[in-house]
């Protein structure tokens, strides 16, 4: 057997059973014939969409995973940790139970997400070797006869194996295993040659020399971008990633990537997107090929420009949104959009910056606080039951007396969301201490049934 | 004051001698007013200057929490014209209470920098776009070089830029005090709100210091907090007076 699903992995069958016994044990398994070539067109099309989505150098690694250069790409998903869960919860909704792992090589990315524990794991950089020492000498992409061999020397673990003198290791097994070794812990470089999208609008550049200064790259950019604008034209369409390429002499290649919030056909805003980012390119001894493809485009129309007669129409600002973006991540980005709940934390959500406007808002019958505390801060204070504001209360070490207060609001749990927050209320008060200072405070409770709340109070926010 | 001027016409070509020698003598000085007389009077040209950056701080706690500095600066970008850039980096800014000094969830797009440095980035890319009404950012360390940066940005683009300067202890507050280039510096202080007849809190009142200003003298003024379309008011008690006096030199004159 190849492969097995999680209820057969529940009867104790492992990959590498025979099949009759499979059977002898349990008559009534299913049986699938194995289709490596559909395997391998499926993870093609997944790179693909992996190219789409993530980063521009995804190649398809071995017979059942992926590997991915996220270098320079994974700020625009807020960091490596949130991309990860990001691709794990894409793939389990699509019905695939996924490991991702960010290491430095392809070689201990590869073992660790195939043999480590955890399904989501960043492994630092110095970290790699000792996160691989405990992992079977299977992790290291090596043929099985090399394995059974080394399994016959009594070698199971990478770390023994590492240890090993190499010469003995290459005149039995060949140059494979000190080849993999280094790999896996970094010493030699390893090429990702990465899916090519169907039909990308592609230019590109072959240099006589080498090249390797800012200015001469920003200088190439400014040459191929009006090219592939150019390209985009004929098609009507506009970029949403651009990706650029540097191959490198050393043949290791060096990718840059931009993000736009709309299709982009404009030469000087996707020139500047680029060159924003040479300063992450690490040229090494020169880069000899320029490609910048646009792996995923989409159609764009020419839109009227509204008559000024109406109104006056407002500046575009998704460049500068895309700038943005680029610099900080699509994530810290947002606008808030009102959300329909009484509770002030739940009251409003974000949305991309560019999102259509929402019809809704806010009800304005209560001055709300600039500021909204992250969580609600408990204070001590006294107050007059049921329904008074407090008299004085001690909040982060300072006694405030209260001079004046508006309240209570009562804002009720949302009990059709929650069990639990059936009975619960809160009383909230606006509240003016003796220096001015205005608060935001509420009673976890209706301060007169037990099962309402603690009865506690707290402080949720800060006027101006 | 403004017509002292006009009078001297000796002082007005000094004037322009001297902006020239700054070196911006082809800008076009427009200006937010913010609708109150006594505080527009007292400012170079009559209001905010657009095509600046501002500096805001609040006094006392406020320093830490920015409350009523953001509310004051909320109510300045409300009254501009097209989308707000706010940039900060730990968002509790509350959307709701923009919503009610008159700046819409809808033209405010905040940006969540991950340090200080993006901060200043993001606050710098925002001002040399010009497109944009306003941009706000949350800054604690602003330098002479950072600042002056700003200034240039906003200057080039013509878009207002304000700086709200919020610490995270209180005795980095004294920052304040170091000079950079933005062209107006104000305190905003909260004072006990109006009071009310009946018990309840009343309008908020703000003890709004201009700490400096180019061109301009420092002042103090006492004024209710921004309304729901942001703008500020001065108290009954102090605006009444020079408002009759006005009514009755045109009653004389008529």
């Amino acid at each position: 057997m190849l492969s097995v699903d999680l209820a057969a992995r529940k009867l104790e069958l492992r990959p590498g059973t025979p099949v009759a016994k499979a059977q002898a044990l349990y008559p009534d398994l299913v049986l699938m014939d194995a289709d490596p070539e559909g395997d391998r067109l499926g993870l093609e099309k997944l790179a693909l969409w992996f190219q789409h989505r993530i980063a521009p150098i995804v190649a398809v690694d071995a017979s059942d995973g992926l590997v991915l250069d996220t270098t320079g790409a994974d700020h625009l998903h807020g960091g490596e940790l949130p991309m990860l869960k990001d691709m794990v919860h894409r793939m389990a909704g699509a019905g695939f139970r996924a490991k991702a792992v960010v290491a430095d090589t392809w070689g201990a990315a590869h073992a660790i997400a195939r043999y480590g524990r955890a399904p989501i794991a960043v492994v630092s950089s110095g970290g790699t070797a000792s996160a691989l020492t405990d992992l079977p000498v299977e992790a290291l992409r090596l043929p099985s006869p090399i394995i059974e061999g080394l399994a016959t020397l009594g070698i199971s673990r990478i770390g023994p194996l590492a240890a090993m003198p190499r010469a003995p290791l290459a005149l039995r097994f060949g140059p494979d295993v000190a080849r993999r070794l280094d790999q896996a812990f970094g010493r030699i470089g390893e090429v990702i040659v990465p899916v090519r999208p169907v039909d990308p609008v592609e230019v590109s550049r072959n240099f006589a020399e080498p090249i390797g200064a800012a200015e001469t790259i920003a200088k190439y950019i400014g040459k191929l971008v009006p090219l592939l604008c150019q390209g985009l034209d004929e098609r009507g369409q506009g970029v949403r990633r651009l990706d650029l390429l540097l191959h490198r002499v050393d043949s290791r290649t060096e990718a840059i990537r931009v993000a736009t919030a709309m299709p982009v056909r404009d030469v000087k805003r996707l020139t500047r997107l680029l060159c924003e980012k040479i300063e992450t390119i690490d040229p090494g001894f020169g880069i000899e090929r320029m490609v910048l493809i646009a792996p995923l485009a989409e159609p764009m129309d020419r839109r009227q420009t509204m008559s000024s007669l109406i109104a006056e129409e407002e500046a575009d600002v998704s460049d500068l949104i895309d700038t943005l973006a680029n610099r900080v991540g699509t994530q810290a980005l947002y606008r808030f959009a009102p959300v329909e709940s009484d509770l002030p934390e739940r009251s409003f959500c974000r949305v991309p910056a560019l999102a259509p406007e929402e019809t809704k808002d806010w009800p304005e019958h209560w001055p709300r606080p600039t500021r909204l505390l992250a969580r609600p801060e408990p204070v001590q204070a006294m107050a007059e039951l049921p329904d008074q504001p407090p008299l004085f209360f001690i909040w982060r070490g300072v006694r405030r007396k209260v001079k004046c207060a508006d309240g209570p609001e009562r804002v009720f749990g949302e009990w059709w969301k929650n069990d639990a927050e059936l009975t619960i209320a809160r009383d909230y008060f606006r509240v003016e201490d003796t220096s001015g200072e205005r608060f935001w405070l509420y009673r976890a409770g209706d301060g007169e049934h037990g099962e309402t709340g603690s009865q506690g109070w707290f402080l949720h926010g800060i006027f101006g | 004051m403004t017509a002292e001027i006009h009078k001297k016409p000796g002082l007005e070509t000094l004037r322009a001698a001297i902006s020239r020698l700054e070196g911006h003598s082809d800008r076009r000085r427009t200006v937010l007013p913010f609708g109150v007389r006594e505080i527009d009077a007292r400012l170079p040209g009559g209001g905010l200057a657009l095509g600046a950056l501002h500096e805001v701080a609040g006094g006392g706690n406020d320093a830490l929490h920015s409350a009523a500095a953001g509310q004051f600066c909320a109510g300045i970008a409300a009254r501009t014209r097209g989308k707000v850039l706010w940039i900060v980096t730990r968002q509790d800014v509350f959307a709701p209470s923009l919503k009610q000094v008159g700046l819409s969830a809808r033209r405010t797009i905040f940006v969540e920098a991950g340090s200080d440095v993006d901060v200043l980035a993001c606050f710098e890319e925002g001002l040399r776009h010009g497109g944009l009404g306003a941009v706000v950012a949350e800054v604690a360390r602003l330098s002479m070089t950072a600042s002056r940066r700003l200034q240039l940005a906003a200057e080039t683009s013509g878009s207002l830029g304000l700086a709200i300067r919020r610490w995270r202890r209180q005795t980095d507050a004294a920052d304040f005090g170091q000079p950079t280039a933005s062209v107006t510096r104000w305190r905003v202080s909260v004072l006990p709100s109006v009071p009310l007849p009946a018990p309840g809190v009343g309008r908020p009142r703000w003890l709004l210091e201009l700490i400096r200003a180019r061109a301009g003298e420092c002042a103090d003024f006492e004024v209710e907090a921004c309304d729901g379309k942001g703008r500020l008011s001065l108290p009954a008690t102090m605006a009444d007076r020079p408002d009759q006096e006005a009514a009755g030199q045109r009653r004389a004159s008529a």
